[in-house]
């Protein structure tokens, strides 16, 4: 039960049964959809990017509980941040997750409460479920409107690369 | 209208005495291994099934003792390894009471099988807007290699629906079927919900049209008698891995005369009978789809794990199953927020499930550190879980070594997983 727990941490699972900033993003200027064919997970992200600037961000879809919480979580993380905070973030969570060293550039926003998601290292084939609102949030952000999925993103073996 | 009660295929009665599944475990050496400190639940078998030493020992005691190349050596070696393999075909033929050996295919599996028929009597016959009909509760090897062909050939592929119960609209066959319907393709038994459909009405519906009918046989084949000429299709696919025997090898049985007439699948060794740059001459049936060596030492497990089976009586088997299913859905459907996705009248060997609230992913990771194995996710059988409106299911799936004891400890499980979740 300890690795469990430390997966399904109680911030982790009130966040997923009740996420935030849950629903279309009023004003949102762009957007994307992920996908993850494993577990048929859908979840579209929203942002309104102003300049460089995440003003603000949203998600909606249905997916597991790891899944749920890292968007809700990525949501508040990321209000208010640049385009390049975002993705640096998004390294250090995946390093967070799949147990790697983390990369710490100066700069980088702290991963703050995301540390929560730290027990995904001990499950590989839910790291997929924890980076699919990352990429999507990704694409949102480069624009592109076709649909990321978790197959091409992080590859054949859950614990490898994509960040 | 009302929906015809499945004809139940099978002659599964109660008369030899019941299993006896404790000594019968001892067989599959992998049984007595522990899962995150805990004793292993296999729960997964629609994915695949264990081994039973028998198995596993006639690979490798073929590779210790018999091995050479098949049908062309004039040595002992190859005549020993031809005469396993060919048992092993004859093991096959009886198992299923194919009229012929030859009209046996050894492929790789059931989706080798299938698109064996859509490249070869597929290609052969079917043309512009022609039409192919599956049902709705199809896995994806019964959609794509026909997708495949649709596309090619600009065919379409038409769709038997299913109701809420997961049981085919027959009614809706006799309307889809036209003259411009050149195959039928069914799943004897759906992986996905456990639906056992009526495939002899099916054949009848089809054949009175003219209309051949191919049978994915996978699920079905490990938990029923199944009996080709009895249930009167063209061809029937199934694999061995789901059956106790090995990966890597499967059956496609097809009427000889439909073998014959059609082209070769693929080119090579053994699928000829004489070669000149001008002039290539196929081989007799089966050989002619045979091309290159095949996989002599799966064929031979195959055939030890036919002899498995029947050593036990596939009645029991079935009686086994049927007996485990009807106690795992009253566990189940007992457990407030859980909902059973599947509930035709005639099911077998599947327990599709959801929990209210609990994604299937996350009720696999819970189960997963209490030892037990189920699938999550589609169960590659997307447009089902599309049709009752879901992302996933959670599955558990039977096989002959599996216990009421077990299923108390996925009920248990399951328990654990909604106080985690609650």
């Amino acid at each position: 039960m300890g690795e469990l727990r430390e997966l399904y941490q109680e911030v982790i699972l009130d966040h997923s049964k009740r996420p935030r900033n849950f629903g279309e993003l009023p004003g949102a200027n762009r957007r994307a959809e992920g996908y993850n064919p494993l577990c048929g997970d859908r979840e579209t992200v929203f942002v309104r990017l102003e300049d460089d600037l995440l003003e603000d961000v949203g998600f909606r879809g249905a997916g597991c509980a790891i899944s749920t919480a890292s968007a809700s979580m990525m949501t508040e993380a990321l209000k208010g941040k640049t385009r390049a905070q975002a993705e640096a973030l998004f390294e250090r969570f995946h390093d967070l997750i799949t147990g790697k060293d983390g990369r710490n550039e100066p700069g980088t926003p702290e991963l703050g409460k995301l540390t929560v998601f730290s027990g995904v290292r001990e499950f590989p084939v839910r790291v997929k479920c924890a980076t699919l609102p990352w990429h999507t949030l990704r694409a949102a952000l480069a624009g592109t409107e076709t649909t990321v999925s978790t197959e091409l993103t992080e590859g054949p073996k859950a614990e490898s690369g994509g960040a | 209208m009302s929906v015809p009660a499945p004809v139940r295929e099978t002659t599964a009665g109660a008369t030899r005495p019941p299993l006896d599944v404790e000594a019968l475990r001892r067989d599959f050496p992998i049984l007595s291994r522990e899962v995150h400190g805990r004793p292993l639940v296999y729960l997964d078998n629609a994915a695949t099934t264990q081994k039973p030493e028998a198995v596993i020992s006639a690979g490798a005691d073929m590779y210790r003792r018999s091995y050479a190349n098949i049908h062309r050596g004039v040595h002992q070696l190859s005549v020993e390894a031809t005469d396993a393999y060919e048992q092993a075909r004859e093991k096959v033929r009886a198992f299923v009471n194919a009229a012929e050996a030859r009209e046996i295919v050894f492929v790789r599996g059931t989706t080798e099988g299938i698109n064996l028929i859509a490249q070869t009597f597929g290609r052969q016959r079917i043309g512009e807007g022609d039409e192919i009909v599956v049902t709705a509760l199809e896995h994806h090897s019964n959609i794509v290699p026909w997708q495949l062909l649709c596309e090619e050939k600009k065919a379409h592929l038409k769709v038997v629906p299913i109701d809420r119960t997961g049981e085919v609209r027959i009614e809706e066959l006799e309307r889809i079927l036209t003259p411009r319907t050149r195959i039928v393709s069914v799943a004897h038994v759906s992986n996905a919900l456990g639906t056992l459909l009526p495939v002899r009405r099916i054949v009848e519906i089809a054949h009175s049209r003219g209309i051949p009918v191919a049978i994915d046989g996978a699920q079905a084949v490990p938990r029923l008698p199944v009996d080709v000429r009895a249930i009167g299709c063209d061809f029937y696919a199934f694999s061995a891995h789901k059956m106790y025997g090995p990966t890597g090898i499967g059956v496609l049985y097809g009427r000889a005369d439909l073998l014959d007439s059609m082209p070769p699948f693929q080119g090579g060794g053994d699928m000829i009978s004489s070669v000149t740059f001008a002039k290539t001459t196929w081989n007799v049936l089966p050989y002619k789809f045979e091309a290159g060596t095949p996989d002599i030492a799966g064929a031979v497990g195959l055939g030890a794990a036919v002899d498995y089976i029947s050593k036990i009586g596939m009645e029991n088997v079935t009686a086994h199953e049927e007996n485990l299913l009807d106690y795992a859905t009253g566990s189940l459907t007992g457990l407030p927020g859980l909902t059973v996705i599947g509930t035709a009248r005639e099911k077998i060997g599947v327990l599709s499930f959801t929990l209210d609230r609990i994604h299937p992913h996350d009720i696999g990771t819970v189960l997963d550190k209490e030892g037990i194995a189920i699938r999550t996710g589609h169960h590659c059988a997307q447009p089902v879980m599309e049709f009752f409106g879901i992302p996933a299911t959670a599955r558990a799936s039977l096989a002959i070594y599996n216990t009421r004891g077990e299923i108390d400890a996925l009920t248990e499980g399951i328990r654990k997983v909604q106080r985690m979740f609650r």
